[in-house]
């Protein structure tokens, strides 16, 4: 690595951090109810906003309310995206008059846009209409990251108070997600991609005649505004099939560094958001810790093994066999990694890079971060609930081997929790396995690939991996648009999805019942050095125990022929 | 029953904010501030679109640089973004590189075991990638001058011209941009005329 690859490695965690603090602080203002900066001008809007709604802003939910709320929006959600999808064909903003979707695709674009997945087995500049790209998915890249953010301060909620019945309103969440934070961060970060070239339009396609003689279609299109929020609010969903490998979606260095610190932004701040609002702030900062060790060590991990280039291109006379494959010329090789490592830690799926082309080793680091269930950082507010959920169980083994029982930020842990912290960490794994076997096991699932050999179990795994775990970046050489794929991947993140929003919530409502045990000198505890060690080592045994059977026989077999020059 | 009324309204007007207002204030916004990036970076000559400063463009003639190879088929299509998507051990993946390190050294007169840059033989994430790295462009540079009796010291400052630095020096490569550089060959073909 040369000396600016090392600066880029440690600008990108530290500036991403430095901005990530306040970022938390304010959130945790937000959700409080007490005034930000933001008020004077929002809270008269907001104020509007819940007459229309019929909402009353100081009512308080329980947790079945509160789920029961957050279910019935996400479902009206997706229902629309796929009715959109259909008779997009008669609608308005519509300039390349494509038809209706095909209703596996539609189905599995509702689900994955719905569920913060954003997998996409159709390809963006040929499928959708301005329309379904504007009112349909960008709508629900905000809808379902606010969902997410709603969710984990609920949580929060449930260890900050004490014997009581509610965990707040899910509308209020909900509108004050969008208006406070994810509306002001997008304005901002779309003017600035728009700045350096990404594009924003309503018209079609520019045709150009080219210097050789030959017609270039130029699509072009409303890029900007879902390219801002398809980094913030980590849904990834790209404009175009080359996401934001596409020029028009990432022209630049600069909005290359916009849009990985886009995409870490949130994630990073909400641990402090949770420090901040139990007013404990070395609680927030040591799971911090943990999400960012986790982060760093994969990203060496993968810088080492993408720098090391490919021998086999070496032997055919390219220069250090640079893996340059999938990669483009802008971001080299250390940005797309940087990209790649930030796009699978967090849940948000925007690639810059093909993965799929990547080195063996690299590709099992993107696996594991997405098969441990999106808890290095994460998804905007799943990957916090993730992470606490790591932290109960921590707390649990923590607990057996001193014989009391656990306890987490003041609350105690007893069955009802454990079940459903267990039900959120393993039920997306399970169901990663048991899908990848019946994919390997059919002819529908073997059809589609695209490369063979282990790197053909390898873009199975990462499918399921991504899928179920809300990622939505691709091994994309696997032909996902079929019926199979489609319909396997929707009910992943479905699974994926609400097996981790519907148990969070129900520890929220569970911990909000309890009282706060205060600290003692047997209390175990859970900001120092040793917690933080302990959880990561919890994370890396569950992940290990779980995967390193299938790991083995993709990438790491992929890994070892190639380096005795086997192809496939 | 009043939460389902609640979710219909909510969702009725949150939509508007987010999937109609907010676009459409970014459009606005960028129409008026930034116009020319708003709508591609086009690079016209009079009333004809000749390509965008942002995508490539496909160039197999002697006398251009030449850009780098593209998985979707026909190349540099800008209505089909893509990659090869080929796995490293991918046997495809090698043959293809074979073949086109070949065609590099016997399009530039190079020695037959020379090695290349690997972006000139190996395909982009889009497919649309405009850029090559310095080194990719200073390598067709002798071609050039022969084909277009310009001297390789000219050659080499324009494409010098033509590098771009990356973000503070650290963040992104050094690049060239293959059309931008093909259009200065043009343009000084059309001077000496």
């Amino acid at each position: 690595m040369t000396s600016s690859d090392w600066l880029c490695v440690i600008l990108l965690p530290f500036t991403t951090t430095a901005l990530a603090f306040p970022l938390g602080e304010f959130m945790a203002k937000v959700f409080n109810g007490s005034k930000t900066f933001l008020s004077p001008v929002i809270a008269p809007l907001e104020r509007v906003l819940y007459r229309l709604f019929g909402v009353d802003e100081k009512e308080e939910m329980s947790w079945q309310t509160y789920a029961l709320c957050l279910i019935i929006f996400n479902i009206i959600g997706i229902i629309i995206v796929f009715i959109l999808q259909i008779i997009q064909g008669k609608l308005p903003l519509n300039p390349q008059k494509l038809g209706s979707v095909w209703w596996d695709t539609a189905l599995n674009t509702a689900v994955s846009f719905g569920t913060n997945t954003n997998w996409q087995s159709y390809s963006g500049e040929q499928t959708m209409s301005h329309l379904t790209q504007m009112l349909g998915l960008t709508v629900q890249n905000f809808f379902s990251a606010a969902i997410g953010i709603t969710v984990i301060i609920a949580l929060i909620r449930g260890f900050v108070r004490k014997s009581s019945g509610s965990i707040g309103n899910f509308w209020v969440d909900l509108t004050r997600s969008i208006l406070y934070v994810l509306i002001p961060l997008v304005m901002i970060w779309s003017l600035l991609l728009v700045s350096q070239g990404v594009v924003q339009t309503f018209s079609g396609s520019v045709t150009a005649q080219t210097l050789e003689g030959s017609r270039q279609t130029i699509a072009v299109g409303p890029v900007a505004s879902q390219e801002a929020i398809k980094e913030i609010g980590t849904n990834g969903g790209g404009f175009f099939n080359a996401n934001s490998a596409h020029p028009f979606e990432n022209p630049t260095p600069l909005t290359d560094f916009l849009e990985i610190l886009g995409l870490l932004l949130v994630p990073m701040a909400l641990p402090f958001t949770l420090g901040a609002m139990l007013k404990n702030r070395r609680q927030g900062a040591a799971i911090f810790a943990a999400m960012l060790i986790l982060y760093l060590a994969g990203l060496g991990v993968f810088a080492w093994s993408e720098m090391q280039g490919n021998p086999l291109l070496q032997k055919v006379g390219v220069i250090n066999g640079l893996n340059m494959e999938g990669k483009e010329v802008r971001s080299g090789i250390i940005n797309s990694v940087l990209f790649a490592q930030s796009t699978t830690a967090t849940s948000c799926g925007a690639v810059n890079s093909m993965h799929d082309s990547m080195m063996p080793l690299s590709g099992l680091v993107l696996m594991f971060n997405m098969a441990i269930g999106e808890v290095i950082f994460g998804g905007v507010g799943t990957g916090l609930i993730g992470m606490l959920s790591y932290a109960m169980l921590t707390m649990f083994l923590a607990g057996l081997m001193i014989g009391r029982t656990p306890e987490l930020m003041g609350k105690k842990l007893e069955l009802f929790e454990m079940v459903m912290s267990v039900i959120i960490i393993l039920s997306p794994a399970i169901l990663l396995l048991l899908l990848s076997g019946i994919a390997v096991t059919t002819r529908a699932g073997l059809a589609s690939l695209g490369n063979s050999g282990p790197h053909g179990l390898s873009e199975i795994i990462y499918a399921f991996a991504s899928t179920s775990g809300n990622n939505g970046s691709a091994f994309a050489g696997l032909n996902a648009n079929t019926v199979f794929y489609n319909l396997t991947t929707s009910g992943a993140m479905l699974v994926g999805r609400f097996s981790t929003i519907i148990p969070a919530l129900a520890i929220a409502g569970s911990l909000a019942n309890k009282k706060i045990v205060p600290a003692s000198i047997a209390t175990f505890p859970t900001t120092g050095l040793l917690f933080i060690l302990m959880l990561i080592g919890v994370i890396l045994v569950v992940g290990a125990l779980t995967f390193f059977p299938v790991f083995t026989l993709g990438p790491l077999l992929e890994h070892l022929l190639m380096m005795t020059g086997k192809m496939f | 029953m009043l939460q389902l009324k609640r979710s219909l309204l909510t969702f009725f007007w949150l939509s508007l904010i987010c999937g109609l207002i907010y676009p459409l204030a970014v459009t606005v916004t960028a129409q008026a501030v930034f116009p020319e990036k708003a709508n591609g970076s086009i690079i016209k000559k009079g009333d004809q679109i000749m390509g965008s400063h942002l995508i490539g463009q496909l160039f197999t003639r002697p006398e251009y640089f030449h850009g780098r190879p593209q998985a979707p088929s026909p190349q540099y299509d800008a209505a089909n973004s893509g990659g090869s998507n080929l796995g490293p051990s991918n046997a495809k993946l090698v043959a293809q590189a074979v073949a086109r390190v070949q065609q590099v050294r016997l399009e530039n007169g190079l020695p037959l075991n020379a090695s290349v840059p690997a972006d000139l033989v190996l395909t982009s994430a889009s497919g649309l990638d405009p850029h090559i790295s310095p080194m990719s462009a200073e390598l067709q540079v002798r071609r050039i001058a022969g084909e277009r009796n310009i001297s390789e010291n000219e050659l080499k400052k324009i494409i010098q011209q033509n590098t771009e630095q990356p973000l503070l020096g650290i963040w992104g490569k050094e690049r060239v941009n293959v059309l931008m550089l093909n259009l200065a060959l043009d343009s000084i073909a059309r001077n000496r005329r």
